[in-house]
C-alpha cells in the first residue's frame, strides 16, 4: 500500500513518455487504441465486475455517441456541439437501456442488453438517411482544444491519454467510495441490501449512466481516431471484445480493463501482421488464461507473485537450520 | 399501540395456503416467539412482513402505520431490521465492511461516490462498535469467508442491531450453533435493551422459551395457539402439533 503512490507516478511516467521513446506513428497510434479501448472496458467492468451484471450491448452505447459526433459534423456543427450531443446521445440511450434491462438480472439481463446493442446496430445499417448505412460516415477532422490541432499521432496520444486518466481516476474514486460499496454489495446479495434499506435499481442505474458515460467517451475517441464510423463497430463482436478485455485481464479490478484493452488490441493489430489467422491466436490466448489464470490476468499475476514472495521468504526462513553458521561480518 | 401488527393476512403459492389468516399484534417491547413445524411458514411471515414476498390480503402495521404496500427497504428506514436463517452476508469482504454496509443502508452517505469509504471514520467507528456488542471487533479486519459459521451468525446480528431498529425480526438465530456459541448468543440477545421488540422464530425450545414473553404456534400457515409461556406449553394443540396424537 504504501508503494502505490509511487507505483501509479511510475506508470503514469512512463504513459506520458511514451511518445518520445516509441516515436514510430504506427506504434503511438497503437498506443491510442489501447487507451480508448482500455476507457470503453473501464466502464464496461463497472457493471460486469462491479455491479454483477454482463452487458452484451455496450458497443451500440459507444457506437450512438460516434454516430451523434459523425452525424453533426456532417451537419455542419462545430466539435464542441457534436462532442456534447454525442456524449448527450450516449447517455440518453444508456438511460433507455438501463430502465429495459434492469428489470431482469443474470441471464436475462444478458440478452436484452443484447438485443437492444443488435437494435442500435440494425438502425445504423437501416436508418441510411442519417447514418449513411453500410456505407458509414467520414469525419474530415479531428478537434483543436485549446488551439492544439490534434492531427498528428502523438498529439492524438496525449489527448486519448489525458481523458483515459480522469476515466481511471474516476473509476477509482467511486469504486472506493460508498455507492462503490453498494454497488458490490447489490452483486453479491441484492436481497440483503434490499432488507438493510438500499435502493438497489437506482443504484444499480446510476452504474449503468456511469458505465454508459464511459463507454460514449470511448465512442467519441473512436469516430476522431478512425475520422470514420460504420456499423460495423456497433456490431455484437464488438460488445463481446469489451467483454473479453474485461474477463480476460480481471473483473473488478482497476487495471484488469486496461491490460485486457492491451492485450487485444496488441494480438488483433501486432499479431495479425505476422499470423493470418490472428483470430486463432486471439482465442488460443483466452483459452490459456481460462485455464491458467480463470480470476484474469491481473489478480492472477498478484496471486503468482504473492505465491512466489512467500515460498522465497520461506525458503530464507529455513536455511539458517540447514546452513553453515555465517560468518560474522566486520562491523564499520 | 402495537410495535408490529399483523392483520388477516393471507397468501398462496399457486394452490398452497402458505399463510392463512394470520393476525398477531406485538407489543413495543415484548419479545415474541414464534414456533412451528417445519413447513409452518414462519419464514413466509417474516418476509411478508418485511415486504420481500407481497401478501394476497390482509395489512401490516408498523406502530400503526400500514405499511402493506411500503418497499422492503423503506422499512428498513421506519426501523425494521432482520437476520436471515440461511446466512446472507458479504463474503468477499471483511466482518467490519459487512457491519459498515449496515450502517451505511440508513445513511444518505450511502448515494456518495466520490468520498473514500475508508476515510469515513465516524462510520466504521460505529461499525466497530456494533461488533462490538457481539464480541467480535478484535477480528474486525478479517475476511468473512474466514470466520466460523457461530461467528457469521453474530456478524449477522450485529448488522441487524447496526441499524437501532425498533422491531428486530430474527430467524432461527441459534440454528447450527455449538453449545458454546448458544451461550453466547442468548447472552446477546438478552442485553438487547427492551426499546427493541423483538420477534423470533426458533426450534430450540430450551432457548427460546426462556427468552420469550409471548409465544405464536404456527401451523399449516394458520395461528393455532398464541399465548404467554405457561399457556402455550400446557396447551394441548401445542402437544398435538409437536407429537401428534
Amino acid at each position: 500500500m504504501k508503494y502505490q503512490p509511487v507505483a501509479v507516478g511510475v506508470a503514469v511516467l512512463a504513459l506520458v513518455a511514451l511518445p518520445f521513446v516509441v516515436t514510430e506513428p504506427y506504434y503511438v497510434n497503437i498506443a491510442s487504441q489501447i487507451l480508448l479501448y482500455a476507457v470503453f472496458a473501464l466502464g464496461l467492468n463497472i457493471l460486469v465486475g462491479y455491479g454483477g451484471l454482463v452487458s452484451l450491448g455496450h458497443a451500440g452505447l459507444s457506437g450512438v455517441a460516434a454516430y451523434g459526433v459523425a452525424y453533426l459534423l456532417a451537419a455542419g456543427y462545430g466539435h464542441t456541439v457534436a462532442i456534447a450531443g454525442g456524449l448527450g446521445a450516449g447517455l440518453v440511450v444508456s438511460a433507455g437501456f438501463a430502465a429495459l434491462a434492469l428489470r431482469a438480472s443474470g441471464i436475462s439481463f444478458i440478452m436484452i442488453t443484447l438485443a437492444l446493442g443488435e437494435i442500435i446496430w440494425g438502425l445504423a445499417y437501416r436508418w441510411i438517411s442519417i447514418t449513411n448505412g453500410d456505407n458509414g460516415i467520414t469525419v474530415n477532422t479531428r478537434p483543436a482544444p485549446f488551439g492544439l490541432p490534434l492531427t498528428s499521432a502523438v498529439s492524438f496520444y496525449n489527448a486519448t491519454l489525458l481523458v483515459f486518466l480522469l476515466a481511471i481516476a474516476g473509476c477509482a474514486v467511486v469504486v472506493n467510495s460508498p455507492f462503490g460499496a453498494a454497488l458490490a454489495g447489490t452483486r453479491d446479495q441484492p436481497r440483503r441490501m434490499t432488507a438493510l434499506g438500499y435502493h438497489v435499481w437506482m443504484i444499480r442505474f446510476w452504474a449503468f449512466m456511469l458505465s454508459g458515460l464511459l463507454s460514449a467517451v470511448s465512442g467519441v475517441l473512436f469516430v476522431y481516431y478512425n475520422q470514420f464510423i460504420s456499423p460495423q463497430a456497433l456490431a455484437l463482436t464488438a460488445s463481446a471484445e469489451g467483454l473479453l478485455m474485461v474477463i480476460s485481464g480481471g473483473a473488478a479490478t482497476l487495471l484488469g480493463p486496461v491490460v485486457g484493452a492491451a492485450l487485444v488490441v496488441i494480438v488483433k493489430n501486432v499479431v495479425s501482421a505476422y499470423i493470418a489467422r490472428w483470430n486463432f491466436m486471439l482465442g488460443a490466448i483466452f483459452v490459456a488464461i481460462v485455464v491458467l489464470m480463470p480470476e484474469g490476468l491481473v489478480p492472477g499475476t498478484v496471486r503468482l507473485a504473492r505465491s512466489g514472495w512467500r515460498s522465497a521468504r520461506r525458503n530464507r526462513a529455513a536455511r539458517p537450520a540447514s546452513a553453515p553458521a555465517p560468518i560474522a561480518e566486520p562491523k564499520p | 399501540m402495537s410495535a408490529l401488527a399483523v392483520r388477516n393476512l393471507c397468501k398462496s403459492f399457486g394452490g398452497l395456503r402458505v399463510t392463512t389468516n394470520v393476525t398477531l399484534a406485538v407489543e413495543p417491547g415484548e419479545r415474541r416467539l414464534i414456533i412451528g413445524p417445519n413447513g409452518a411458514g414462519k419464514t413466509t411471515l417474516f418476509n411478508l412482513i418485511t415486504g420481500e414476498i407481497a401478501p394476497d390480503s390482509g395489512a401490516v402495521l408498523l406502530f400503526d402505520r400500514d405499511i402493506t404496500r411500503t418497499a422492503t427497504r423503506k422499512r428498513a428506514h421506519l426501523g425494521m431490521a432482520r437476520t436471515y436463517q440461511i446466512i446472507t452476508l458479504f463474503p468477499r469482504d471483511t466482518i467490519l465492511h459487512n457491519a459498515t454496509l449496515a450502517l451505511l443502508g440508513l445513511s444518505p452517505l450511502r448515494w456518495n461516490a466520490w468520498l473514500t469509504l475508508h476515510r469515513q471514520h465516524d462510520v466504521l467507528k460505529r461499525a466497530r462498535e456494533a461488533l462490538k456488542r457481539v464480541g467480535l471487533d478484535h477480528m474486525a479486519e478479517r475476511s468473512l469467508a474466514e470466520t466460523s459459521y457461530g461467528e457469521k451468525r453474530r456478524v449477522e446480528i450485529a448488522m441487524a442491531l447496526a441499524q437501532e431498529p425498533r422491531v428486530l425480526l430474527l430467524d432461527e438465530p441459534f440454528a447450527g450453533l455449538s453449545i458454546d456459541e448458544r451461550r453466547d448468543v442468548r447472552e446477546l440477545l438478552k442485553a438487547i435493551p427492551r426499546d427493541v421488540t423483538v420477534v423470533m422464530i426458533e426450534h430450540d425450545m430450551d432457548i427460546a422459551l426462556e427468552f420469550a414473553d409471548r409465544i405464536t404456534l404456527l401451523h399449516f400457515g394458520e395461528v393455532v395457539v398464541e399465548g404467554t409461556r405457561a399457556e402455550v406449553v400446557a396447551d394441548p394443540r401445542t402437544r398435538e402439533v409437536y407429537l401428534g396424537e
